[in-house]
């Protein structure tokens, strides 16, 4: 049974109570297309559960398959530094079919986002070693392929269709309760 | 079907540059047998060596073979001696699981040569099927081609899976010696992930700091 072996903390984006009887954890790639499928059905759990699951969004590039991936989970990183990851991580996902460089920028634009600053933060990989330590968490975890779920630090082996997650979550709430 | 779209900040729904959001996420969500078709990769156990456990064990030395690595260069299991090696059969290039497998051991390579270790990627494909598939996705390791006889190099480590002709997927971390230090078998369906060869490598002492760069810069596919 593969387990989080590192566990959800203030370093991490989260959404939800800290005190929420389940966490779920996904390790994803921005430009790959399965957590774009994922994506979805997350929100809508997550709208489902609201006020009792709290998530954890940390960034598993493979960027030899997906050349796009790590600048995409860079510019979420500076978007969270000015507290907007979640919004640009809902638009990147939200624009995954048509991902390009000038996109991440326009969509920066949209939210607000210094632009120049941003280009720098990318140029410089300010935010490289944060998404590689997210990475490293996964690949030590047993994340073998993205999307990878962790529901209360178990890796969740089923899939993740609405029903599957679901499922899987709903277990995670009975053994607590 | 009930979908996220809900929770969307409404002046996200187009903005200046376009970038519309998605209206008709049935569409998207109509596509989820695509992620039904991988729920199997993660099923199954994972921890020690489960069943067909014939597969070699630690402590046994890893039988040397040759094959190709391109089409015009063959590639000796002894030609490593004196570092290490993560041998990992696979049954077939293209399929999807192995593509995530192989896909994460790529990106992980700079990780495996960290800690003194070689990647090399054996399955039954001929060497013209490797060539294309390490060229579409990028792959910076040797795959070879345990073709002639087919299976003849897994069927020595104990992997070859006679009823479907292919590889079975096991992964083998073998020293600078020569010698097995740990191998898993994973079931066919599941991708066994990269967190069992690092931590068999990290169990070992440390890496003899041989060039290990510059030498497999050659045995690039």
């Amino acid at each position: 049974m593969s387990t989080l072996r590192v566990p959800v903390t203030s370093l991490d984006h989260v959404q939800g109570p800290e005190d929420a009887p389940v966490t779920l954890v996904e390790y994803g790639d921005y430009q790959c297309p399965y957590c774009g499928l994922a994506y979805p059905v997350v929100k809508a759990i997550l709208a489902q559960l609201q006020g009792r699951i709290r998530f954890a969004f940390r960034h598993f590039p493979l960027t030899e398959a997906h050349p796009l991936a790590e600048t995409a989970a860079e510019v979420a990183e500076f978007a969270g530094e000015h507290g907007k990851f979640w919004p640009m991580h809902d638009l990147i996902y939200e624009n995954q079919h048509r991902l390009s460089l000038p996109g991440l920028f326009a969509l920066a634009g949209a939210l607000g986002l210094p632009q120049v600053e941003m280009r720098d933060a990318l140029g410089a990989h300010r935010y490289a070693g944060k998404v590689q330590a997210d990475f490293m968490s996964g690949v030590r975890s047993g994340v073998n392929g993205t999307p990878s779920f962790f529901i209360n630090g178990v890796r969740h082996d089923g899939g993740y269709g609405y029903p599957e997650l679901m499922a899987g979550i709903e277990q995670a709430m009975m053994a607590e309760a | 079907m009930r979908m996220g779209s809900a929770a969307l900040e409404p002046q996200f729904r187009r903005d200046r540059f376009g970038f519309l959001l998605r209206q008709g996420e049935t569409g998207q969500f109509g596509a989820s047998s695509l992620a039904s078709d991988r729920v199997a990769r993660h099923a199954g156990p994972r921890e020690g060596n489960n069943q067909m456990a014939d597969i070699l064990g630690p402590g046994a030395k890893a039988p040397d073979f040759t094959l190709n690595v391109t089409p015009d260069q063959r590639l000796s299991l002894s030609e490593f001696l004196g570092r290490r090696v993560i041998l990992a059969f696979y049954p077939a290039d293209w399929s999807p699981v192995c593509g995530d497998q192989m896909a994460l051991y790529n990106q992980l390579l700079p990780e495996f040569r960290r800690l003194g270790a070689e990647l090399v990627g054996v399955s039954v494909d001929g060497v013209w099927c490797h060539q294309a598939f390490a060229q579409h996705r990028n792959f910076h390791f040797a795959l070879m081609s345990d073709f002639e006889p087919k299976g003849e190099v897994a069927s020595a480590y104990g992997c070859y899976r006679q009823q479907e002709g292919v590889a079975g997927r096991a992964l083998f971390v073998i020293d600078e010696k020569g010698v097995i230090v740990w191998s898993y078998l994973s079931p066919l369906a599941v991708n066994p992930g990269a967190d069992g060869i690092l931590d068999a490598l990290e169990r070992m002492s440390g890496p003899e700091k041989a060039d290990v760069d510059s030498a497999s810069a050659r045995n690039v596919a």
